[in-house]
């Protein structure tokens, strides 16, 4: 299970497995890292084989975030709002990934509804790294990250509203792809920020990430925000050519003295940047360095609080118990409602929402949202200026290696926050955006993260191809470290 | 001697009841029917699920924006409005508000209050959705998500109106249109018209602007045109009332319910307990551009109304303006005679035969005139019969009453009863002579001078056809026999 797509398909083909073992052995070690990390809300054990044909993905187990509505099988956006809640349709990104003959496993925990970045809010429990189990996945995705590092399966799919795809996979030392708002349908994707929520994909190298979502994607009738994709083919386009291809870095997220007191950390993941940098360089691409107003940089968590608050408050108006979910039983229906979610959501959760009521109240809508949309605006037309002379932007992932449980809700250097949160870029212009690893600080792995124009995935998955072969951190299995 | 006016504004909804699907989701756009049978996933807000805008609710309610002379927005965007209620399945209503413009905003509309001209000033029109419908027993409450996602236009006028004469009249104009541009059956007793109404009084002797307008009630979900006009007389009654008490500038702002059973309104909450709706747009729908060609075809579409109707029923038809006006007065009415027209009835008989006949046999059946059995296809032929000399129009008369009592179409009953009209010569030329040939004597007679025995040879054919021979023609051929 630790192979990739192509070499799986292979071996499928030339009948040294089959369907049957694959999903057999992903099942098995799907138990042993429940055991070990909490990674599952539901594992699948009647998951049933599928035909081989010449498609890439027929027969291959693979893992479903559980926010993904799954027919059939429980899908409880890991909240026990949901806890009970079986779906009697699909998303269509699923519908399209089963014809392709792909075979879930398994449903992955999640930060509750998506909301979280560290693994630790779902409602069966915390998700713990393979790399290091006192450390977190980080989230939302959390659940599908940590089995495709420890190996369950060569890819698991996962949503990304500000980073939860792209920051979970840099912790875990694998890719984490999330194409352009709109290629994949979202219709079955329990929302969290509509406006920022994409499907994706978690695997261990580019090219699988490519060939998922060439399998995912396509304009959708019951998403009127999904778009026709049908002349991009991903995996097909990926010639690792890259020569005169132009990177840019923003010198206010990578640059050491743009921090107060920066960690030791800190200063050896800016510092691998910069080395792997040079290694890129050699690749032919050229690599520049460029400047993003401070200000509007320190505003992007901000303005992803205000926006996915606001959205996912909304959004998760329709979860009051009457419909679907275990509703109480009063006497009335505002009580009806209010038990059921005083009950069910988690505290995180529950600020979120006070904090979206907030911001849209007719008094305040001006001052925080409609702001935010603004300051939303700007920062995507910065980094747009950027797609005019530069391919992509090249950027670290967070501020170093996936961060210890205990003590996680320790201050950050406020310098900081702007590295930890630019990923929210690629939310707030639907900008392609993968994320690979690019090396290990105390054995721990970090990534690198390249963020292209919209509608130009094939051009980002090209360059991070090329960049991931120079590297040496294809394809890696988690080996846990003892730093005792 | 009044002296106060009274300042009137109207919230109409209307819903959209002849669009195939629901405004955001591809369930079927009926709720008369079985409960919780026409509902897709969205409709019950299941989660991940999507809304999709329906172009055909969308086509017409720029439709009725323009109808309304209202300025169509360069984009269509649509808004959530954010609040808990059972029969609110995602929490938040799909629907449009000003800013960004709803589908039609500022416009106007030329009415009639007994035969005096008036002008209606159009705030906003927008489209939403509807929610589901519920009943409430003792002990328990039921959710029908039929209505649920039902497209729901609605219209929000200036304080424009000064009596439930002007509401009620501008109501009625406006039920006409939806109904003559085929966008709503408009039946509110089927639920598909609510109005909230804005009522507020200020001195007779002050000019017309917001600062001098009293303090405004708003009196939610009337549910009929009846009500609207109780509501009305209610409300300046009480409001005037206040004033006299001197405790009217005491009277918050405030929103008040229509008890039907004991006639009044009831106070519910005062403007400072206004719901925080925290709209925002919907960001699953991406803004979709209104182009100029759309809204040209569209203008293309718009069917005649029943204005323009009525003036060319008079000009074109000849037809009295009081017939035209009953004529128009509802569009199946108007449908109807324009199909007779269609079908070359003369417009005077076909205005005959509806404002008499069809529309008396309406009222004794308590049906509308689109479900007589009646149709105008019937009725044209029955019509023609009189045209080509086969049917007297007496006869046409009763055999339609025949019919309405019977519930028979009336050219069966013509066929039936043999009142169809002999006109083929031969036949009666054979009878004739048979008759001739058995009355000699008589024949003799007439030779011989007494020529009023033809008035018995007459009635002889008369007797054996039973009155199918038209006399004129009968008398004729007579004549030319014994002559």
């Amino acid at each position: 299970m630790n192979k990739d797509i192509v070499t799986l398909h292979k071996e499928l083909k030339d009948g040294k497995t089959t369907s049957e073992e694959l999903i057999k052995e992903s099942l098995k070690l799907s138990h042993e890292v429940q055991e070990k990390y909490n990674a599952f809300v539901t594992i699948i054990d009647d998951a049933k084989s599928k035909e081989i044909t010449d498609d890439l993905l027929s027969g291959i187990p693979f893992g479903i975030k559980d926010n993904y509505s799954t027919k059939d099988i429980l899908s409880t956006g890991s909240s026990n709002t949901l806890k009970n809640y079986i779906p009697f349709f699909d998303a269509t990104a699923l519908i399209n990934l089963y014809k392709h003959g792909a075979v879930p496993v398994n449903k992955t925990v999640m930060d509750e509804f998506g909301m979280g970045g560290t693994g630790t809010t779902g409602h069966t429990g915390i998700v713990l790294n393979p790399w290091d189990t006192s450390r977190m996945c980080a989230g939302s995705s959390a659940g599908s990250a940590c089995a495709v590092a420890a190996g369950v399966y060569p890819y698991a799919l996962g949503s990304d509203t500000g980073d939860s795809i792209r920051k979970p996979a840099a912790y875990c030392g694998i890719v984490g792809y999330k194409p352009t708002y709109g290629m994949i349908s979202r219709y079955g994707l329990f929302p969290f920020a509509s406006s920022l929520d994409t499907c994706g994909v978690l695997a261990r190298n580019v090219n699988d990430a490519a060939i998922v979502v060439d399998g995912m994607k396509g304009k959708d009738p019951k998403d009127m925000t999904s778009w026709d994709s049908s002349n991009i083919h991903l995996y097909d386009s990926i010639t690792k050519e890259v020569k005169g291809k132009k990177l840019c870095y923003i010198a206010e997220l990578c640059n050491i003295e743009n921090f107060e007191n920066p960690s030791d950390e800190l200063k050896e993941h800016l510092n691998n940047f910069k080395e792997n940098l040079e290694r890129i360089k050699k690749l032919g691409i050229e690599v520049t360095e460029e400047h993003v107003d401070k200000t509007l940089l320190n505003a992007i968590a901000s303005v992803y609080v205000v926006i996915s608050c606001a959205e996912a408050t909304s959004n998760m108006s329709n979860l009051t118990g009457i419909v679907f979910g275990p509703r109480e039983d009063k006497d009335d229906y505002v009580s009806t409602i209010k038990d059921f979610r005083t009950k069910n959501f988690s505290p995180l959760i529950k600020r979120r929402f006070i904090i979206g009521s907030y911001v849209l109240e007719a008094k305040n809508k001006d001052r925080y949202f409609y702001n935010a949309q603004r300051v939303r605006r700007l920062l995507v037309e910065a980094w747009n200026k950027l797609f005019e002379k530069y391919d992509a932007v090249i950027l670290p992932v967070g501020s170093g290696p996936a961060k210890k449980l205990e003590g996680s809700k320790e201050i950050l250097d406020d310098t900081a926050t702007a590295l930890e949160e630019h990923l929210q870029v690629g939310n707030f212009g639907g900008f392609p955006s993968i994320t690979i690893p690019d090396g290990f600080i105390n054995d721990l792995p970090v990534g690198l993260n390249i963020t292209g124009k919209c509608y130009d995935d094939e051009n980002v998955l090209n360059i991070a191809a090329a960049i991931e072969d120079a590297f040496d951190y294809k394809n890696q299995i988690a080996k846990e470290v003892n730093h005792d | 001697m009044t002296k106060y006016k009274a300042v009137i504004g109207l919230e109409m909804h209307c819903e959209i009841t002849t669009t195939k699907s629901k405004v955001f989701s591809s369930a079927k756009n009926s709720y008369e029917v079985d409960p919780n049978v026409n509902i897709a996933p969205l409709d019950m807000g299941f989660p991940g699920t999507l809304p999709v805008v329906n172009k055909e609710a969308v086509r017409k309610a720029l439709m009725v924006s323009m109808i309304l002379n209202c300025k169509q927005p360069e984009y269509l965007y649509f808004e959530r409005k954010n609040y808990y209620y059972p029969d609110l399945p995602k929490g938040y209503q799909l629907t449009q508000e000003t800013k960004p413009a709803p589908v039609g905003i500022y416009g106007k509309l030329k009415y009639f209050v007994n035969g005096e001209e008036k002008e209606a000033l159009i705030n906003n029109l927008h489209l939403e959705e509807d929610s589901a419908s519920m009943e409430h027993f003792s002990d328990v409450s039921l959710i029908d998500y039929n209505r649920s996602g039902v497209p729901l236009l609605e219209l929000v006028t200036e304080p424009c109106f000064h009596n439930a004469d002007e509401t009620v009249a501008f109501l009625e104009t406006m039920r006409n249109i939806y109904r003559y541009a085929d966008i709503s059956e408009a039946d509110s007793k089927k639920g598909h018209i609510r109005c909230d109404v804005n009522i507020s009084i200020m001195d007779e002797s002050l000019e017309e602007k917001e600062e001098n307008f009293g303090t405004k009630v708003e009196v939610k979900n009337v549910n009929s045109f009846s009500a609207v006009r109780e509501v009305i007389n209610y409300e300046i009654k009480r409001q005037i009332a206040l004033k006299e008490e001197g405790t009217y500038d005491e009277m918050p702002q405030q929103t008040r319910r229509w008890d039907e059973a004991t006639m009044q309104t009831q106070f519910m909450r005062s403007k400072v307990d206004a719901i925080d709706y925290k709209y925002f747009i919907e960001p699953n729908i991406p803004k979709y551009k209104i182009t100029d060609s759309l809204l040209e075809e569209i203008r293309k579409d718009i069917p005649v109304l029943a204005d323009e109707r009525k003036e060319k029923y008079i000009n074109e038809y000849q037809l009295s303006i009081d017939d035209a006006k009953n004529l128009t007065k509802e569009k199946n009415i108007s449908d109807y005679f324009d199909k007779l027209i269609s079908l070359d009835i003369k417009p005077k008989d076909a205005s005959n035969y509806v404002n008499t006949i069809i529309l008396g046999s309406c009222n004794k059946l308590d049906i509308d005139i689109k479900d007589l059995f009646i149709t105008p296809e019937i009725l044209a032929e029955l019509i023609k019969l009189i045209y080509d000399g086969k049917l007297s129009k007496n006869q046409a008369k009763n055999a339609l009453y025949k019919a309405v009592d019977t519930n028979k179409s009336p050219l069966d009953i013509v066929k039936e009863e043999g009142m169809e009209q002999i006109d083929n010569d031969e036949e009666i030329i054979k009878m004739i002579d048979e008759i001739l040939s058995n009355n000699s004597k008589m024949v003799e007679d007439y030779k011989n001078g007494r020529t009023n025995v033809i008035n018995f040879f007459l009635g002889q054919v008369m007797k054996e056809t039973k009155g199918k021979v038209n006399p004129a023609k009968a008398m004729e051929i007579l004549k030319s026999k014994l002559d």
